[in-house]
């Protein structure tokens, strides 16, 4: 990456004597600040995964053991009579499907784009604030109901029970005539309006990245973290109108008597397949993404280098986001697809492994030669690059057509998701969480507690998830409550995993806890010389309006 | 709000944010067009085992070919339609090219009028766009009064171009499926 330097040496604090801040609710309520947006987005992501993370916990309790449990009892407090075992199993599908709609679309979509980019996209380019401002807090605002409406859509008639059990990805029939009852429209809705915020989110980031930097800053010298954002924030674009379509599609479907996916009809539920996964592959680039960019910047902060091969890894990130669009047919290769649809499926899907692993031996490259030092962000980093690596292999595994005849559907694919996600996107967060918290807030964090939440935390998922590669090669499928004696070893194991994770997570909140209340004071470039992006020239944290002399780039 | 942004700056950015709007808009009108599209695509190639509707003339100019293939043929009805539906031949050897016609059956079972509307559909699916249809009750809805018995031809003919794809002439055996769904005036679509 081009080194960044400011010219204007008294940006540091001249600000402070006007850093005239609106009262509380006129601050957090009606905020137009990028930082206080980008704070209020980490909030709901922190709140989001916590329920998203207390639903999974519920889900390994059940799976700790062969035979329904808990389901019972968890159906018949819920619905306050007691539950058949049809409700029982509605549960569960209301649980896996809640628990993929949170962590996807109201924890990790919020906290990479919403949290990290609202707050350093502007810092990094120069910008006083995004070029929305307004647009911005209508993009957080229109959050809260989605999740309200997720959250209360489990208390109403989906169908067997209460809640939609239709799975994240609300497939046809079982989304039109097998569930009926308002939750499922509740659920849509919900994705309605996360959608709508983030495609405003999309257009504010854009405009600003294109529009708004510092004289100097070309596109080839920004930061790859505005380099990734800006890539997704086109998926964005590209992508949710059609989710946005095909909900609506299933909307009217289910309300209005129209039959886009349903045979009687002369409709067809495949054409919802290949809808919603032409949203859904670029929306699991548009999560690794951002986390693509923050690791970027913390490998090259701890080794003290400058990022290995910035334009590959920008153009990279590109070629990521260009031919994530054309593989979705790889997640149905079941449904009956030709030889030759496959053959191409199949060739697309492992093409993206070519820009994947520039990017990986590009921050290998970074480290090489380099003087490390692995402090908590940095060794979160280390953590993604392997946990990433992982899912990418069992990604090209499955890429394979004739494989995935296989494995579709199984837990082998549970954890190849897992690992690129819950173990890739979800420690990247944390990266970028750890190396922007003392900016963000001004105080650090126990050095000693973020190394322990990482050991616990690292330890504790791949005892979840490793051992479901096995369970799926075994045959386990997805999506159900209860499985044969013979899967009982490992999915025991996976659940005493889901504790050492849960204990890590405590240490986490004890971290900032501690932070918040004693932590020691941070100074404007608290990570030194490997820091060379515009946030580093600035206060911790930073002033409430910054870069009122914009900053010329060299 | 804080520095304020020059006009010329809140001019690009006001343009920038139209065409972003634009192209959401653009893509939602592209994925409501994937249905038309969508179904278009079916007909057109075949895919996913979509036969193929032509006329008289056509079916006409088609060579005969030697070898033959077998048809059988497959009912369905939906379970919320009291019919009895069968094919009255349940397979059929044909010469390539020639001209066949297989009768299907429907029967109300109830005391009442009851409408059905069939789809089909041919496996394996690559045979799709060989498999021609030249008459026949697809999507057309019936109403079969109490009691009511009917028989409905389909004529068709197995293209002589499927021996020449390498994807489908070792198909010695290509399946016609029909369903035949309940038209429920109030609820069309369930």
């Amino acid at each position: 990456m081009t080194t960044i330097a400011a010219t204007a040496g008294d940006m540091h604090d001249h600000a402070h004597d006007h850093d005239d801040k609106p009262a509380f609710f006129a601050r957090w309520f009606l905020s137009t600040n990028h930082k206080d947006i980008g704070t209020l987005y980490l909030i709901f992501a922190i709140v989001a995964g916590i329920i998203g993370g207390f639903i999974s916990g519920l889900m390994r309790v059940e799976l700790a053991e062969p035979g329904v449990q808990y389901l019972g009892q968890w159906a018949s407090y819920l619905q306050g009579s007691p539950a058949t075992l049809d409700e029982s199993y509605h549960l569960w599908n209301v649980l896996i499907t809640a628990h993929g709609l949170i962590m996807v679309f109201f924890m990790v979509m919020p906290a990479m784009i919403g949290g990290f980019g609202n707050w350093f996209v502007p810092l990094m380019i120069g910008a006083p604030d995004m070029a929305f401002p307004r647009m911005n807090n209508i993009s957080f605002w229109l959050l809260v109901p989605a999740f309200a409406l997720l959250l209360g859509s489990t208390f109403v008639p989906g169908g067997s029970g209460l809640g939609a059990g239709t799975g994240w990805t609300v497939y046809a029939p079982l989304s039109t005539n097998g569930s009926v009852g308002p939750a499922v429209d509740m659920a849509i809705l919900s994705l309605h309006l996360a959608g709508a915020s983030s495609i405003l989110g999309a257009v504010n980031f854009i405009t600003t990245i294109f529009n708004m930097r510092a004289p100097g800053m070309t596109l080839n010298k920004m930061p790859l973290f505005v380099w990734s954002v800006l890539v997704t924030a086109f998926l964005l674009l590209l992508a949710l109108p059609v989710l946005a379509a095909a909900i609506t599609m299933l909307l009217t479907d289910r309300n209005f008597n129209t039959a886009f996916f349903d045979a009687a009809g002369g409709g067809d539920p495949v054409l919802y397949q290949h809808l919603f996964w032409f949203f859904g592959h670029p929306e699991v680039y548009i999560m690794i993404l951002p986390g693509f960019g923050m690791i970027s910047h913390i490998v090259a902060t701890f080794s003290k280098k400058p990022v290995f091969g910035y334009l590959g890894m920008a153009y990279a990130m590109v070629a990521i986001g260009v031919v994530g669009f054309v593989v979705w047919a790889h997640h149905m290769f079941t449904v009956g697809l030709t030889v030759n649809m496959k053959i191409y499926f199949t060739a697309a899907t492992m093409v993206i492994a070519v820009p994947t692993g520039i990017k990986i031996f590009s921050w290998i490259a970074t480290m090489w030669g380099g003087s490390l030092s692995l402090k908590t962000p940095m060794v979160w980093a280390l953590g993604f690059i392997f946990m990433f690596t992982v899912g990418g292999v069992t990604g090209v595994v499955l890429a394979n057509g004739g494989v995935d005849d296989n494995l579709h559907d199984t837990y082998y694919v549970v954890a190849h998701f897992h690992y690129v996600l819950s173990l890739g996107a979800v420690f990247s967060i944390f990266a970028g969480f750890y190396y922007w918290f003392p900016k963000m807030s001004g105080r650090h964090y126990s050095e000693l507690l973020g190394q322990l939440h990482f050991w616990v935390f690292f330890i504790g998922v791949n005892i979840v998830f490793f051992p479901q590669h096995f369970l799926g090669v075994q045959g386990m499928p997805r999506r159900y409550p209860d499985y044969p004696e013979q899967f009982a070893y490992w999915n025991e194991i996976s659940t005493f995993g889901y504790v050492v994770m849960a204990a890590g997570m405590l240490i986490f909140f004890v971290n900032i806890g501690y932070a918040l209340v004693a932590g020691r004071r941070a100074e404007g470039n608290y990570w030194g010389e490997g820091a060379t992006t515009l946030e580093w020239t600035l206060s911790s944290p930073p002033p409430f309006h910054q870069f009122e002399t914009l900053p010329t780039i060299k | 709000m804080s520095a304020a942004i020059s006009p010329k700056i809140q001019r690009r950015n006001n343009r920038s944010a139209f065409m972003g709007f634009a192209l959401v808009a653009g893509m939602v009108a592209l994925g409501f067009a994937a249905v038309p599209l969508y179904n278009l695509f079916c007909r057109v190639t075949g895919f996913g085992g979509t036969p193929q509707i032509v006329d008289q003339a056509k079916a006409s100019t088609v060579a005969i070919g030697t070898q033959t293939i077998t048809v059988r043929f497959d009912a369905n009805t939906d379970s919320a339609l009291p019919w009895e539906f069968a094919p009255e031949q349940v397979s059929d050897q044909m010469t390539i090219g020639t001209r066949d016609m297989a009768i299907y059956t429907a029967e109300n079972l109830t005391n009442q009028p009851i409408t059905g509307r069939a789809g089909y559909n041919v496996t394996p699916v690559q045979a799709g766009k060989y498999f021609n249809k030249i008459q026949c009750f697809c999507f057309t809805e019936q109403t079969l009064q109490p009691g009511e018995k009917v028989r409905m031809p389909v004529l068709y003919y197995v293209d002589p171009a499927i021996l020449e794809d390498e994807d489908t002439k070792n198909i010695e055996e290509i399946t016609l499926s029909y369903t035949f769904y309940r038209v429920d005036p109030d609820n069309v679509g369930g």
